[in-house]
Order: structure tokens, then sequence, then C-alpha cells
């Protein structure tokens, strides 16, 4: 398969700002993936996207979009993509059909082509019979599947879907990961942000990790596993007040536990077998007069990817 | 070309979708011109008088026991301005200054004790005095306009009383020793003729026609109104633009191969075509519902389409310096309030000190209300090509200030 997406050494730095927010950002995304880009809040992932839809210059480096520079060819790029803003960027006292025509036009299509366009999105969001009602009258589920079909309109080579499930309840995020599996099963190419580690496990080909503007790990969600060996990552609930260093390094302490970490409450570990080590931890943390109020131990995944590559959980 | 039309057309529908923005932009100046209609008396008086202004209360106070200060309260109780005027004779000169005082009158008139004769004798003059209303402006003005016109007839007479005494002189007529008895009793007759010249006259200004014009005073409040409300409109088209950024849209504009100038300009002739749709809404509405006579279609056409060019240049202007939508709506409410005072909304026909004169020369407002005025009057094109002009010039040269300005931010980018 052959790279649409080619992002090579790209930084951006934001006039004043003393860290650039995305540096030497280099991965390229084939043609019919799903590319995940996975990080905390404010690792960049938003600036990143900014940069590859031309509404940020590039302080250095470079990206290509279907062949096209974002530095020389902005407009052929624009054509080539299309974006899912993470925030509903709607008119919200217009329909959601006359929303989708406004933006159908945006992209320069018009007449028949767009009316029918239209009415195919409406039908994919599901929303076909609700399609005269303002945008303010919908739920926020719904806005969020019309400010995805705004973005697919005219077709697009590749689509940007910037955090699309954030704010939303269950079923409408199940609703667009099920979209996005459709419009990848149709051939499109995604670029997909999130903080949710479930959703990049379960959409993408490919995940880069992303934190402080740096791609710190970049794979298969079976190669990105591997960088952690087969260790379990455990979470132990215990009250605040007793999560202290003596605690985390009595923890640490116990054969085959690694990177102890706590936040508010919650000790998280690796261990080579969470399950072994387990007694060992609670007779630990008892030792100290910390009683263990809850125990989940799961296997390698990507939180505990970040986890081994910073040290922090995906959460912080 | 085609996106900016989109982009225009898109800000119109949602613009005439919100209901706060209809009540300031349509609603506001169709009552507030309702009040000062019922104010003026315009919609209390009978049918086909324009004018609208009837039964204005007058104070007379004549301590002259000559022929012209009986001329003069006779023109003011004559038949023919029974229904404008409503006179009230008296010889208490105080209590006529207190019913000014008290708006209980528009003007209080005292012909001094006198002044018949002191007319016909050099350096004996006397003069009329008119004590004013300021809150009845429009009614206080008629009033002084008749007294002015009785003393134009007057001043009129006497000259023909000093050539006509002179001619008989000259030709032996009359002796030197009968002239003063004889130029009075010809003076007299000719000034205090009420019937030799119409006292209330407005001329048509561009003199095309000696059809004599009456003036509407919804005419003058009415556009004072509409210019005022279209002022909020441009300021509400400037920080549309920045709610737009704010809200993501606008961005998302410039993810779509839409170019930066594209997009301000479509933002630009949204607030053009939304100003356009309000004036001439008002004008219509009040032309049918009020029968107010705003001059040829055509002309006010033109003028409506300069006079919005230039209040968009300022609402291009303010979009372009302020930060956020809060910040354009708070500077554009305070420049629509100056912009009204400078421009004559609020004191239509009040003569500003001449700094301010000249300072209103920036507002859309003056330029717009002095065309609205003269094609009220009967003026034609060429009496509104100055007003036409300067709006226009305005627009350009606010708009090319704007554009710079938001290049420099980035928004024009591309």
């Amino acid at each position: 398969m052959t790279a649409i997406v080619e992002v090579d050494q790209l930084v951006k730095q934001y006039p004043g700002a003393a860290e650039p927010a995305v540096d030497g950002v280099s991965f390229a995304i084939l043609q019919g993936e799903v590319f995940s880009l996975l990080g905390p809040n404010g690792a960049g992932k938003t600036t990143t996207i900014s940069v590859l839809s031309c509404l940020l210059e590039p302080s250095s480096g470079d990206a290509r979009l279907a062949g096209h520079s974002v530095r020389t060819s902005p407009q052929e790029v624009k054509r080539a993509i299309g974006v899912v803003p993470q925030d509903i960027a709607l008119y919200p006292t217009l329909s959601a059909r006359q929303n989708l025509m406004f933006w159908g036009r945006m992209y320069g299509m018009g007449g028949g082509e767009l009316r029918k366009r239209v009415e195919e999105a409406l039908e994919t969001v599901e929303l076909r019979d609700r399609a005269k009602e303002r945008i303010e009258a919908y739920s926020g589920g719904m806005k969020r599947r019309i400010n995805i079909a705004a973005g697919l309109l005219h077709r697009p080579q590749i689509v940007f879907m910037d955090e699309p499930t954030v704010g939303i309840d269950p079923q409408s995020r199940r609703n667009i990961l099920d979209m996005v599996k459709a419009l990848n099963a149709r051939g499109m190419t995604v670029l997909y942000t999130t903080h949710y580690m479930e959703e990049a496990q379960e959409l993408s080909h490919r995940i880069g990790i992303i934190d402080h503007g740096r791609l710190i790990a970049l794979g298969t969600l079976a190669e990105l596993t591997h960088l952690v060996g087969e260790q379990d990552a455990v979470e132990l609930k215990i009250a605040a007040e007793h999560s202290t260093p003596e605690l985390l390094a009595s923890l640490g302490r116990v054969p085959g536990v690694d990177q102890v970490t706590a936040d508010d409450g919650t000790v998280r570990l690796l261990a080579t077998d969470g399950n072994a080590a387990l007694p060992e931890l609670i007779i630990a943390a008892n030792t100290l007069g910390v009683r263990v109020a809850n125990v989940a131990i799961q296997e390698p995944n990507l939180e505990a990817v970040f986890l081994h590559l910073t040290g922090r959980a995906l959460r912080d | 070309m085609n996106k900016v039309l989109h982009i225009a057309w898109k800000d119109l529908i949602v613009t005439f979708r919100d209901r706060a923005a209809l009540i300031l932009m349509l609603a506001a100046p169709f009552v507030l011109t309702l009040g000062m209609g019922f104010v003026t008396g315009r919609f209390s008086s009978g049918s086909g008088d324009i004018s609208g202004v009837r039964d204005i209360p007058v104070a007379l106070v004549n301590l002259d026991d000559g022929e012209l200060g009986a001329a003069l309260v006779s023109v003011f109780t004559s038949e023919e301005l029974t229904d404008l005027l409503e006179p009230s004779l008296t010889d208490d000169l105080v209590a006529a200054r207190r019913q000014v005082e008290e708006d209980q009158a528009a003007a209080a008139i005292v012909i001094p004790a006198g002044f018949s004769a002191g007319i016909f004798r050099p350096g004996a003059a006397a003069s009329i005095e008119v004590y004013t209303n300021p809150a009845r402006p429009t009614t206080a003005a008629v009033v002084r306009s008749i007294v002015e016109g009785f003393l134009s007839q007057v001043e009129t007479g006497r000259i023909g009383g000093e050539v006509t005494v002179t001619q008989l002189i000259a030709s032996g007529r009359l002796t030197p020793q009968e002239a003063p008895a004889a130029g009075l009793e010809i003076g007299s007759r000719l000034a205090s003729d009420p019937g030799a010249t119409a006292l209330i006259d407005v001329r048509n200004v561009s003199g095309a026609t000696e059809e004599p014009a009456r003036f509407d005073p919804l005419a003058y409040l009415a556009p004072g109104m509409a210019l005022l409300f279209l002022m909020y409109t441009v300021s509400l088209g400037g920080s549309g633009l920045l709610a737009e950024q704010r809200e993501g849209t606008l961005q998302r504009m410039r993810t779509t191969p839409t170019s930066g100038s594209q997009v301000l300009g479509g933002k630009l002739f949204g607030v053009y075509l939304t100003g356009v749709a309000q004036m001439v809404i008002l004008i219509s509405a009040s032309a049918l519902l009020f029968q107010i006579d705003w001059g040829r279609p055509l002309d006010v056409l033109l003028l409506v389409l300069a006079v919005v060019a230039g209040a968009t240049g300022w609402g291009a202007l303010l979009a372009a310096v302020s930060k956020t939508p809060t910040q354009a709506s708070s500077i554009g409410m305070a420049l629509m309030l100056a912009f009204g005072i400078l421009g004559g909304s609020f004191f239509g026909g009040v003569q500003l000190p001449l700094p301010m004169e000249i300072l209103s020369k920036i507002t859309p407002n003056a330029w717009g209300q002095d065309g609205f005025i003269a094609l009220a009057l009967g003026g034609a094109l060429s009496d509104i090509l100055p007003s036409i002009a300067s709006l226009l010039v305005m627009g350009a040269v606010l708009f090319s200030i704007a554009v710079v300005l938001f290049r420099r931010r980035g928004l024009a980018r591309g």
C-alpha cells in the first residue's frame, strides 16, 4: 500500500510558547488504514491535525497529503481531506440539511449532486427523518454525527477526526465508532485522534503515541504492547491519604513488579504476572496499615504501554 | 464568487433567525418611530394633513397699539391657520413666558409697544420677541417661521412705502411735510395684508419645481431611527465574524478549499446584505403603514445601498480591531449611540456646534440623514449624489483598513 500522508520532522511552536506544541513528529499513513494518534490532553494531537489541515503553518518540517505539500499547495491539500473538528462546528439555527448543504458548497459542490450527497450523508448518520430540524434541537450525539457527516460530503481521500467522541453518551459513542469502521470498510483512510485507549485499540490498524509534542511510539497494537513485554497492568484502590512514597517503595520491592505510580487513591503498577504478585502486594500494603479496597488486573494494553514509556497514566 | 454569495446568504438566514437581533434590527426602530410619531402628533392629524403638526399652542402678547401688531395677531388667529395653531391672547408677559416654561405653549410671541410706529421711523426700531420651547423643537420652529414670514412681509412693505413716497415727492404730487403720514399709511397697508405672501411654504430644495413641499416630521424621525439601528446590525455582523472564530465554524471553513479572502468577503457581504434587507424592510413598512413619502424609490434604493456600504465599512473595522465577540458588541453599541447623537438620529434638526458638525461627517448617519431628508422634501438624485459619494468613499476606506488589519491577524490569508 502507498502512503497517502507523509509527515516529516514536523515542528509547530506557537508565538511566546516555551516549548513547541509539536516537536519533530514524523509518520506515514497508508491508504485505506485507520491511523490513531493516542495521547493525553495537551499532547499535540489537535495541533498536528491543524497543521495537516493547513489551518496552521508549520514552524519547520513538512507534510505531504495525497502528494501535496501543506507548505506549498494548501488548496490542493484541502481538496483531498475532510476534517471533523473536535468541537461541534455547525450553525445551530440552521437545520441539519441546511448545514450540510452549506458545507458541501464550501467544498465546491452544488446542484443535484450535492443534494444527493446530503441525502446519503443523512442516511449514513441515520438522521434523515430529522433533517429539517434545527441543529440546536439535537442531542449532543446527534450533533456529533452531523458534525462528522459535514466532513465526508465531498468523499475525501482521507478524513481527519479529532476526538469525535468527547462528551457524548455511550450509545452515540458506539454509533460513531461503528461509523468509522464502516467508512474504513468502504476504503476511506482515517486519521483518528483520541485519548481513549479503548477507541484506539478497537479502530486502528496502527497507532502513534504522542506526548509533549513528540511521537514516542508507533506501530500496530501488537507491536506496541510488545514494548512492555508481557507485563500486566495492576490497579489497587486505597484511601487517598495512604498513597505515600513509603507504600510505593514497598510495593516496588515485590518481585516482578515495575513502575509503581499513585494518583488520588489509585496505585498503578506493571507486573510480570499480576495474579501471582497480587497476594504479596496486599501483604506489603497491610504491613504498612493500608487496606486495599479494590483490585483490577489488565493484560498488556496501550495504557500499560503509555505508562511504560512515560511513567504516567494516559489519563493524567 | 459563488462561495462569497453562499457565505453571505447563510449569514443573512442566520441573522434573520435570531429573534433578539430581529427585535433590535426591525422592531425597535419601528416602535420608536411609531412613538415619536405619536409625540409629534403625526398620527392624530386629519387625513390629508401630511405635516402631522396641528393645534400648536401659542401665547400672544400684543403690547403694540398700531396696525402691524394687530395684523400679526390676525395672522395667528386667521381662518387658514385654525387647524395648525391654537393661539391665546394675553397682556401678561410673565404669564406668557410661564406657559412656555411649563410646556403649555410651543412659543410665546411678544409684540412690543410702539412696534408699528418704530418700523417706519428711523432709529426707533422695535423687534418682536419669540420665546421658544426647547421641548417642542418642531412646533416651535413652525411658529418662528410664521413670525419670520410676517416680518419679511413688513420689511417688503416698509421698503415699498419709502420708494412710493420718494417717487411722489420727486413728481411734486406730495410735499415733504406730508411724506411721513403718507409713507406710514402706504407701508402699513402693504405690510399688514396677510394675503400678500404665503407664511408657511417650504420650497423644494432643488428648486426644480415651484410646487410648495410639505414636510412630514416622520420623514425625519424614521430615517434617524433606521440609521441608528443599522449601526446595530453592522456591529452584530462584525461580532458575528469573531463569534464564528470562537465557535470553530470559521476554522472549519478554512479547512475547506475556500480562501481567506472568500471567507472575509462572504462575511462582510453578509453584513451588507443584512443591512440592505433591514433598511428596505423598515422603509417599505413605514411607507405602507405610516404613509411616509421617502421620495422616488430608485433614488431611495441608491441611497440605501450607499449608506449600508458606509456602515458596513464601520462594521468591518469594528471586527478587525476587536478581539472577542463581546468586545465587538460593547464597542459597537457605544459606536451606535455616538453616531446616533452625532448623526442627528436623536435630535433631528438641531444645529450642532461646528466641531461636532465636522465630526458628524465620519458617520454614515449624518450623510444618510441628509440624503433621506433631501429625498423626502422632493429632492432629485443630483441632490443626494454628494451623500452617496461620501458614503461609498467611507465604506471603501474603512474596508481597506479592515482588510489590512485582518491580514495581520491571519484572518484574510490565502
